[in-house]
């Protein structure tokens, strides 16, 4: 390797996401050097996808009056199944106020309380007093007592990305884009740094660092469908499992957002129920109050995903070229409401299903939409495993959401975890002092060479990177749903294990030369294999239902048994994830009932 | 529907085999019910040549990642269907910015050159106070700024611009709505004269000569011209009344 390729900086970022971004800030602000790694430019990370908004208990509107950081916390525990770590949840509904302020003081143009009576779309009459005028205003979303989530229009997540990215400009935080970290760099204590693959001309480089974090969100792509970008494809997951000593925690906890549309697979809003937006079936009959008498289409997503499946099941699915759908109704909100606080999804109504959803009903279905897993870290970031890495973010496990993560608590939480995670990353740097072995760096880049090298080559044999992927994406869509059986996670297990097997054929049917996005993807495919078995093989052994968990052969919550966290580690040279488990920390409140999802539900 | 055979007509350079000069390069498919650029483009790659080169990020038309030129107009390929265009379609990477290879262009460093160029961030004297409840606006204010802050950063104005074309330091009129997106904002508190000694000049406002291609191609559909308008106008109001 040539040594003046090296890239050194006090703290390295590998994710240029809200989590990311907001780490580098505080890292930053507290003098030191950061570098932030991003397979594409800032703005362009998934983060700016997110809609509907953020959670804090501010208390500003008539519907919210009264929340505090106790309510939230409860929420947050309940929409969790008891599965979150609650000394996180308490620190984060502590801290989501003060994110949001801040974000206004960089600049974020929240949606303001505007003062006067309102009828809501079931009748009830609500007023927001003067005395609020002006201060942020908030929606209602799944799962929550109080109207809490903070909202810019339905462009939310553009508007913090788009804000936080100017502070980081402003801080000159340094951003290496189209660089994708391939490795980490480490003698399985600590972690130096990492190999990243330049996009723009197909070449290695080492960063190296005192301290590393991964916040590259998550691998939605895994599934042949999802709301996620394409460049979800658990890439900071991936590299830290690789490590061999750093475990990922609860990989089978995949939450499916009930409206995804059909068939693109792009997500609307929650903002869309929480506004008063209603769901249909064939016949047009609203069928969530059937299900869900107090909490209607505003239970928390798991729920909601699950009945709206079960009545597909039932027959009363929409039927089209693209498999059954059911329908969202948001046309009473009236033209006004919509194109203002929601015009985003008119916008995407317009360019993907060609409708005008002020005069149409929207086709929708549950789609994979986030990873409450990820990489596992202690309440300040620290991964276990590894000295001197860190994770944020949609890529952490630390852990707020446990089973099901509510919505408007993954933007909240980026920004909250930003803070928290950058600050104990910027003590840490503090102390540590800019170290390592020569070999080590050498080591590690020559091994990512050969991989290179071998693929370019195309010595190795006769697979198609793509058909591989495709059997990939198959295997966990079909069998790794939100009805879940033992039999259909077995045929997942065994399926993904064969495909294991097989990549390590790959032959590139091009050069590989440049910035070539063959190469890029048979250098991502094992990574993704090896998350796509933690997922699977988590789920198998879990035998209980919990959360966006649910086993139909085992369709209860077993506190008894599993009031634990899955760890899942991949040991140097195995075939399998090795799974361990540990207890979750129950501190303020006890298991008991959600409040909602209560009815017994037959997946058929 | 008619099944047609599409032909895609793309241009190819590698600058990793600079010995291989650009050209232009057909594929064909057959066309499926509701196929976008995204879904077509993917698939001439996992089919036809995997080395094709080209940028989506969400494939939902907010991330700004795909523009390129579509029968030689500007426009964001994951939003395009195919059944909206003729049975031939040319696809080439935006002009302007930097080429990558094929399709991608590197917009990402030329907007994050102008953002910093143009101080694209809250300037204030205000320390944040976390035990201080926010500071209030109106929502008009609120929904007026946002109107300016939903650009993607896609580049179809400035691919599409004469200006731009002919001069490399035109900021474009992304960057115009950006200037009038924080003159707007009462929490930018910088005086209006620095604003203008970015925008002031040949570079800035006066660049422009209104061919209005901008306004035409903003998939946000941002009223740019208007925009562009507002800082001219505020520019003179402080060159005539000095405030």
């Amino acid at each position: 390797m040539n040594w003046s390729d090296a890239h050194l900086t006090d703290v390295l970022v590998i994710g240029a996401g809200l989590a990311g971004e907001r780490v580098a800030i505080e890292a930053a602000m507290n003098g030191h050097q950061v570098t932030i790694l991003s397979l594409v430019p800032p703005r362009r990370s998934h983060s700016t996808a997110a809609q509907g908004g953020m959670q804090a208990s501010l208390g500003n509107v008539a519907m919210g009056y009264g929340d505090n950081p106790d309510i939230h916390f409860e929420d947050t525990v309940k929409g969790s199944d008891w599965g979150c770590d609650q000394d996180v949840a308490r620190l984060f509904t502590e801290l989501a106020p003060v994110a949001v302020r801040q974000l206004s003081h960089w600049g974020v143009p929240w949606t303001r309380v505007v003062p006067g009576k309102k009828t809501l779309p079931e009748g009830a009459e609500i007023e927001d007093l003067p005395e609020k005028a002006g201060l942020i205003a908030q929606r209602q979303f799944g799962g929550t007592a109080k109207w809490r989530t903070c909202f810019a229009a339905d462009g939310t997540g553009h508007v913090l990305q788009y804000a936080m990215d100017s502070v980081v400009l402003k801080l000159g935080v340094t951003v290496h884009d189209r660089t994708e970290a391939i490795a980490l760099i480490h003698d399985g204590q600590t972690c130096y740094g990492a190999v990243a693959l330049d996009l723009r001309t197909g070449g290695l480089r080492p960063y190296l660092a005192k301290a590393v974090v991964i916040a590259t969100g998550g691998y939605g792509r895994m599934y042949g469908v999802s709301t996620n970008a394409v460049i979800n494809e658990g890439t900071g997951m991936s590299i830290a499992l690789d490590t061999g000593v750093v475990p990922l925690g609860n990989m089978e906890a995949v939450q499916f957002h009930p409206t995804g549309i059909v068939p693109a697979g792009i997500l609307v809003t929650e903002g869309c129920r929480g506004d008063g937006g209603y769901l249909l079936d064939k016949n047009l009959h609203r069928f969530m109050p059937d299900y869900e008498p107090v909490k209607k289409e505003i239970a928390s997503r798991d729920v909601v995903s699950r009945w709206m499946l079960h009545h597909m099941h039932q027959g009363f699915g929409v039927e089209s070229p693209y498999g059954p759908h059911l329908w969202l109704d948001i046309r009473h909100l009236g033209a006004e409401h919509i194109c203002t606080n929601l015009r985003e999804v008119a916008t995407i109504c317009r360019n993907f299903l060609g409708i005008d959803a002020v005069q149409c009903l929207i086709p929708v279905r549950p789609t994979q939409h986030y990873s409450m897993g990820g990489v596992r870290t202690n309440r300040e970031g620290e991964v276990s495993g590894l000295k001197g890495l860190f994770a944020a973010g949609e890529a952490a496990c630390w852990d707020l959401h446990g089973f099901n993560r509510l919505g408007g608590n993954s933007l909240a939480e980026t920004i909250v975890a930003g803070m928290v995670v950058g600050q104990r990353v910027a003590e840490y740097a503090k102390e540590a002092s800019l170290i390592f072995p020569f070999f080590l760096v050498e080591d590690a880049l020559d091994s990512q060479e050969k991989r290179l090298e071998d693929l370019r080559s195309r010595k190795n044999g006769d697979e198609d990177v793509f058909a591989l992927r495709h059997r990939m994406e198959d295997a966990l869509l079909n069998h790794v749903g939100i009805f879940r059986t033992s039999e259909a996670l077995q045929q997942a297990v065994t399926a993904l294990q064969d495909l294991y097997q097989r990549v390590g054929h790959v032959r590139l049917r091009s050069s590989g030369l440049g910035p070539n996005p063959e190469l890029v993807a048979a250098l991502r495919l094992p990574g993704m294999l090896r998350l796509a078995l933690c997922i699977s093989y988590g789920a198998l052994q879990r035998t209980e239902s919990r959360g966006s968990h649910y086993r139909e052969d085992f369709p209860r919550r077993d506190d008894d048994t599993w009031l634990k966290r899955t760890l899942a580690y991949w040991r140097p040279g195995a075939d399998m994830p090795e799974l361990q488990y540990e207890p979750v920390k129950i501190t303020e409140l006890p298991p008991g009932s959600r409040g909602y999802g209560e009815m017994p539900i037959a997946g058929d | 529907m008619a099944e047609r055979l599409l032909t895609f007509s793309i241009f190819r350079y590698n600058p990793a085999t600079p010995e291989i000069p650009p050209r232009m390069q057909e594929f064909q498919l057959e066309e499926t019910m509701g196929m976008s650029l995204f879904i077509a483009l993917n698939r001439v790659r996992e089919e036809l040549d995997p080395s094709l080169m080209f940028d989506f990020v969400c494939r939902a038309a907010i991330c700004g990642s795909c523009a390129m030129l579509i029968n030689g107009r500007p426009g964001l390929a994951c939003k395009t269907l195919t059944q909206d265009l003729r049975e031939k379609i040319t696809l080439m990477p935006l002009p302007v910015f930097k080429l990558v290879g094929d399709l991608s262009v590197d917009t990402g460093c030329w907007f994050r050159y102008l953002n910093v160029r143009t101080e694209a961030w809250i300037h204030t004297g205000k320390v944040f106070d976390p035990k201080e409840i926010e500071e209030r606006m109106g929502n008009p204010t609120a929904l007026e700024i946002y109107e300016a802050e939903r650009c993607i950063e896609c580049g179809c104005c400035v691919a599409g611009c004469a200006t731009a074309n002919m001069r490399a330091d035109f900021v474009g009129a992304a960057f115009l709505n950006r200037i009038a997106r924080f003159m707007i904002d009462p929490r930018d508190q910088r005086p209006r004269a620095q604003y203008f000694e970015v925008v002031g000049t040949d570079e800035g406002v006066f660049g422009c000569i209104g061919l209005m291609a901008c306004d035409d191609l903003c998939p946000m559909e941002i009223p740019l011209q208007g925009q562009l308008a507002y800082v001219r106008r505020k520019m003179a109001q402080f060159a005539l009344r000095g405030k």
